[in-house]
């Protein structure tokens, strides 16, 4: 088995990175500027968060590789994000729903990590938590307005909800090397922040009207590696053209 | 510029007319409540939305690449820096605003093609190189018109200018790295910067307007001081500036005609293709159908996004009022 630090920064790097990704795709695309200024915000975060987890991954695989390494030399197989940041945006409010669903995680997570027995983990999350506690009450207040907006746009989140909450399961899947991590007091367990997940939840979709589906499926493959969307290859596609088309060149 | 070929209004004469042209020759600031003459009026409204829009449709030809970008730094580089370009456009909408025209009426004249944004925004942006060369070509000639408009006789656009042109120079300077990187990079990226220079180099000198002979609208705007200099005389002043950076990049000017003349101390440079220059004016750019498409899908798919926010924002006001009574 990998090592489960390694396989853990991954899995923060790469949810960060691939996510980052997908809403910078929305720039000069929202449907108002200020959506343009804020959306671009929050791809710089998720952007800087992802140099310093996969900056820190490099450095722990100790093979020479670089953040840039990480993210532009890896084939699907070796991301380890969550299947759920690397759907496609859809319209304006999937995205939103999308990012709701990750934040309202992300900030659970990250208010556990600052506390982290590794200095290192403990320093980025506390500088990420600043940034994702911003983006939570952002993307929780977009959900509430336009759930609550027309029934146009009701519909349109409802519909949005239905798509994606079954993809936000994956987020608080466990394995061994999260036990591990656990032990140590690394990282807390991811099973262990679904309590406090699923209250938000409530209480953002309840405020926006919108009704939780009643299902406890949940997809899954990309935090392990095993089986990511078809949506991931066409992603790195994109992202990695320069560096495989052209290796080796400084940029 | 950003503000190429905008009409200007005449105006009439009268007491009042000189006296609101004797505090313009005096360097004061006319401030939205100040009486104004008409055509003083419109013609800044076109310049300023001119300019917004310039902005907001300026950030296409660079989104094309912020999802192609070559390493995580530069992404994030270039991501601010349109960002950037989103809050300009935002500063300029709200200076047009206090001449009492809204965003969302500004928006529709751009998006049915009745109000223009600049001329090199229709031009493609084909390789990686091409950030580089919109950086330092593009935002570097929109500096050389930027910096004297903080000067400009309307309060308002003045400081948009001000705030705006503190943010200008990192742009160009985000593109000179980027082209230096390339130049001094292997074969096929120097390729890649000497094709985007030569792409770029002429849409770069329209980017000024039309030659003094024939830009009709000058002399009132710069009587009005909305102008500050004259097409020619910025765009002779970018070309000195630009020529040796160059040089410096070991790149060529794809000018055969350019020379320094001692005697004048500046450089001779042939005029771009102004036919062409009118053609993309005209909606027959290599990119004008896409980029206002663009523009125009955004704004109607995101119609039920504002009217959810708005129908939102009515009904906690009502919850408000009625919690209140
Ligand atoms: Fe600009
Ligand atoms: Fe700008
Ligand atoms: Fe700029």
């Amino acid at each position: 088995m990998r090592d489960p630090l390694f396989e853990f920064l991954l899995r923060q790097g790469d949810n960060t990175l691939i996510l980052s990704h997908r809403i910078s795709e929305w720039c000069g695309h929202a449907p108002v500027v200020e959506e343009d200024i804020a959306l671009a915000n929050i791809a710089l975060d998720l952007l800087g968060q992802t140099q310093m987890w996969l900056g820190l991954a490099g450095e722990v695989e100790g093979m020479g590789r670089s953040s840039d390494d990480l993210a532009m030399l890896r084939d699907a197989w070796d991301f380890r994000n969550a299947i759920l940041v690397e759907r496609p945006n859809g319209h304006f409010g999937q995205t939103m729903m999308r990012q709701f669903l990750f934040d309202a995680y992300h900030v659970e997570l990250l208010s556990e990590l600052v506390n982290s027995s590794d200095a290192r983990i403990a320093a980025i999350a506390a500088k990420s938590l600043k940034e994702v506690e911003y983006h939570v009450e952002r993307s929780a207040t977009t959900i509430i307005a336009l759930g609550d907006g027309t029934q146009e746009s009701h519909a349109r989140m409802q519909a949005a909800l239905d798509n994606q909450w079954t993809f936000a399961g994956e987020l608080f899947e466990t394995d061994a090397g999260d036990e591990t991590l656990n032990e140590t007091g690394i990282a807390p367990l991811p099973s262990s922040l679904r309590s406090r997940f699923d209250a938000r939840a409530k209480a953002i979709l309840g405020a926006a009207t919108l009704a939780i589906p009643e299902t406890s499926f949940a997809h899954s493959g990309g935090r392990s590696g095993k089986q990511h969307s078809e949506h991931l290859g066409h992603l790195l596609t994109q992202m990695q053209w320069l560096q495989r088309a052209y290796p080796g060149a400084t940029w | 510029m950003y503000a190429q070929m905008v009409k200007s209004e005449n105006t009439d004469s009268g007491p009042e007319f000189d006296a609101f042209q004797a505090r313009i020759d005096a360097g004061e600031r006319i401030e939205p409540k100040d009486w104004m003459p008409d055509g003083y009026h419109k013609t800044l409204i076109r310049q300023i939305s001119q300019h917004a829009h310039s902005e907001i449709v300026g950030q296409l030809p660079e989104g094309n690449w912020i999802t192609r970008a070559p390493t995580l730094e530069r992404k994030a580089i270039l991501l601010a820096k349109v960002q950037d370009e989103a809050g300009h456009g935002l500063y300029l909408y709200c200076a047009a605003e206090t001449l009492g025209v809204s965003r969302d009426e500004l928006t529709e004249m751009l998006l049915d093609g009745r109000m223009k944004y600049s001329s090199i925004f229709n031009y493609p942006t084909l390789t990686w190189a091409d950030m580089g060369a919109v950086g330092w070509l593009v935002d570097g000639a929109a500096i050389m018109n930027q910096v004297p408009l903080q000067r400009t006789s309307y309060g308002p656009y003045a400081r948009a200018m001000i705030r705006i042109c503190k943010e200008e120079s990192f742009h160009q300077r985000q593109g000179y790295d980027i082209m230096m990187k390339m130049a001094q990079g292997s074969i096929a990226q120097k390729r890649m910067a000497q094709d985007a220079l030569n792409r770029y180099w002429y849409p770069s000198l329209m980017m000024f307007g039309p030659s003094d002979k024939e830009s009709v609208h000058s002399t009132q705007s710069m009587k009005w001081r909305i102008k500050i200099n004259s097409n020619d005389e910025l765009r002779q002043k970018f070309v000195d500036q630009t020529v040796p950076q160059a040089e410096y990049l070991g790149l060529t000017v794809p000018d055969e005609k350019l020379h320094f003349n001692q005697e004048t101390g500046h450089y001779e440079f042939s005029e771009p293709d102004w036919n062409e220059f009118f053609e993309v004016l005209n909606g027959n750019g290599p990119c004008n159908t896409e980029r206002l498409s663009a523009r125009n899908k955004a704004w109607n798919d995101g119609e039920w996004v504002r009217e959810g926010m708005m129908e939102h924002a009515r009904k906690k006001a009502a919850n408000e009022k009625v919690a209140a009574e």
